[in-house]
């Protein structure tokens, strides 16, 4: 058995193993697949200020090895989460990590303050993703002097373990990261869905109701492997690694490609007892080369 | 009820008119306790263009053979894939998923269970625990022609079974909605699954009449298990998920303009 700790900016995770926000509920949805304790961190999905009704159905495009999203966001607030959602993650013994997200830097502020005052919750992943409403709608995370504000801000009221998340659909993803790290993240986490399309020929129509939406699974591989291992070079913090994992020799090769971490996203609608599969996979792989621990392999290429 | 990852055997898988597989599926272990109503969902395995699994309503339990049926009408890529299916193949399940019908509902009353083209899958299984429980169940099925009528055998084995056509070669003409029994007999539950507007028409009668009336919903789905949110439905409460909340609904909790 190798030592498969691993930190990623302050929290120490007791294998590299996370699920990625919004594929894997709160964790308790997959209670009767994986012993939870077993995974490394559990990002619960993206909690905003305020409740969330999200996008019109329909939310869902199959593509190929791939599917496309438009979820937006729906969730039923941090306050929410707080008294009812919480409560039942306690007694868990894995980091549970809360991904934030919001709609101006103010909805992220006070929905992080409110997350840093939970005892058992050590990190928060701040999702920018999302389209900053008071200028323009263009996404946070697409911008430096946009990621440096609200990086920074949240920075100011959250004490713990601040992992940004950054989006794909930028043209230097390394300069994002750098401005994040500049701002005070203790680690960056990427990619985030690309966004993608679908059209029913057929029909004549757009699949899903909003048009375009965000790509994930195993089709974004690739591209994601190619932006972790840009970002590992261009930053200091440590970088959590994910988009396409769908097996143990994907995590691998993130890890080989500088990330600390991974996360385990889509897969886990197809198989859901994936993510303690691939945990056990990265131990067999590190036996098997006669590594003593994870660190050893990463951001060995 | 605990959910499980399986891999059941292929007993047998046929073509059974109309586009359509009975694929009768053997557990290797004791079958987990299964509602009338709940569904699968399917691993589609060597077909590079299917990613995600595919929700199949439980067509029928067969508690001695220790098998559970699944009806699928081949309507694309996976669905085609699941034909190809031989004896003695594996097929990884997750198992059971989703609310199911509610039973206790129908105890004591006059039920009617409703079901158009593949929609009619879960009513067997419906049909035969009703019966189980104590209630004799009355199926009007609905089909375009004779020969698209699914397991009409099974249902007249288990109740009364009323049928429309469109084309009258078989039971009533018309769709299920004109078939005289709904203006001859009084009905106190009506359970329905099959398109949605079928599903619609029924529960805009059975609101006129004021009979309680459950529907079974098809979204497209992801995980099937809450936690992608792709497969909401508008409800009362805002969107919920077909997958765990569902896939059956009273009709008063939806927003449906009947
Ligand atoms: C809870 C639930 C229970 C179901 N039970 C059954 C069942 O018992 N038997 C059965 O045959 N089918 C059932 N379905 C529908 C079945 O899931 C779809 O037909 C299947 O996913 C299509 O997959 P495919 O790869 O063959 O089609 P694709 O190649 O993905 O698509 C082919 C066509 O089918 C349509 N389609 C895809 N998904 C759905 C869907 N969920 N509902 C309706 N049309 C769809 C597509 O829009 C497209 O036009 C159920 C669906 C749900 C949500
Ligand atoms: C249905 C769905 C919902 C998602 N919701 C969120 C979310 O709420 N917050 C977030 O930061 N990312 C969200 N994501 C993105 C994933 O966390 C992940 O970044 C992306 O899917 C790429 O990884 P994958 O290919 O392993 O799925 C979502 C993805 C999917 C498929
Ligand atoms: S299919 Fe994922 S929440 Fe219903």
């Amino acid at each position: 058995m190798a030592d498969l700790t691993t930190n990623i900016g302050g929290l120490t995770l007791k294998n590299p193993v996370m699920t990625a926000s919004g594929t894997f509920g709160f964790g308790l949805e997959f209670a009767d697949f994986v012993d939870l304790n077993e995974i490394g961190g559990i990002i619960v999905k993206g909690t905003t200020l305020h409740k969330r009704e999200g996008n019109p159905y329909p939310r869902l495009a199959e593509t190929p090895q791939g599917m496309i999203n438009a979820v937006g966001l729906q969730n039923k607030g941090v306050d929410y989460f707080i008294e009812h959602t919480n409560p039942q993650l306690k007694n868990l013994s894995t980091e549970v990590i809360v991904n934030v997200a919001g709609h101006s830097i103010d909805d992220y502020t006070a929905c992080a303050e409110k997350i840093n005052a939970l005892d058992n919750i050590h990190a928060i992943e701040l999702n920018i993703s999302c389209p900053n409403v008071k200028e323009g709608g263009m996404s946070f995370g697409t911008s430096v002097p946009m990621v440096e504000k609200v990086v920074g801000a949240v920075r100011k009221v959250y004490k713990k373990t601040l992992i940004v998340k950054l989006t794909p659909n930028v043209t230097d993803i390394a300069e994002i990261a750098k401005a994040a790290e500049g701002a005070g993240a203790d680690s960056v986490s990427l990619i985030n869905t690309l966004m993608g399309m679908a059209i029913d020929a057929e029909k004549r129509k757009p699949i899903i109701s909003t048009i375009t939406g965000g790509l994930s699974g195993a089709c974004v591989k690739p591209v994601a492997l190619r932006m972790v291992w840009q970002v590992a070079k261009a930053v200091k913090i440590p970088v959590v690694g994910l988009g396409g994992i769908m097996n143990a020799t994907d995590a691998i090769e993130f890890l080989l490609a500088g990330a600390s971490a991974v996360e385990i996203g889509t897969a886990n609608f197809i198989d859901p007892a994936i993510t303690v599969k691939v945990a056990n996979g990265i131990n067999e792989y590190l036996d098997r080369h006669g590594f003593k621990s994870v660190k050893d392999i990463i951001g060995v290429i | 009820m605990k959910k499980h990852i399986i891999d059941f055997e292929v007993s047998s898988n046929e073509e059974v008119g109309n586009n359509a597989i009975l694929m009768k599926l053997h557990c290797p272990t004791p079958l987990p306790e299964i509602k009338p109503g709940q569904f699968v969902e399917v691993r589609i395995d060597n077909e590079p263009n299917v990613f995600l699994r595919r929700p199949i309503s439980i067509n029928y339990i067969d508690k001695k053979a220790n098998e559970m049926w699944l009806l699928v009408q081949k309507v694309g890529k996976g669905t085609n894939k699941l034909g190809t299916l031989q004896k003695g193949d594996t097929l990884n399940c997750v198992v059971p998923l989703g609310n199911g019908f509610d039973t206790k509902a129908a105890q004591g009353k006059k039920v009617l269970l409703v079901g158009g083209g593949v929609g009619v899958a879960p009513m067997l299984m419906l049909g035969s625990t009703l019966k189980e429980e104590g209630t004799e169940p009355t199926f009007l099925l609905g089909a375009r022609t004779k020969n698209m009528l699914l397991e009409k055998e099974l249902f007249e084995q288990t109740g009364r079974l009323l049928v429309t056509t469109e084309d009258g070669s078989l039971g009533e003409k018309g769709f299920v909605t004109n078939h005289s029994v709904l203006s001859n007999e009084k009905f106190d539950k009506i359970y329905v699954c099959g398109p949605t507007p079928m599903m619609k028409a029924v529960a805009g009668y059975a609101k006129k009449a004021g009979i309680d009336c459950e529907v079974s919903l098809e979204n497209k789905m992801a995980c099937g298990l809450g936690a992608c949110l792709c497969c909401v439905t508008e409800t009362q409460e805002g969107h919920k998920c077909v997958c765990t909340d569902g896939p059956v609904f009273n009709i008063n909790e939806l927003t449906w303009q009947i």
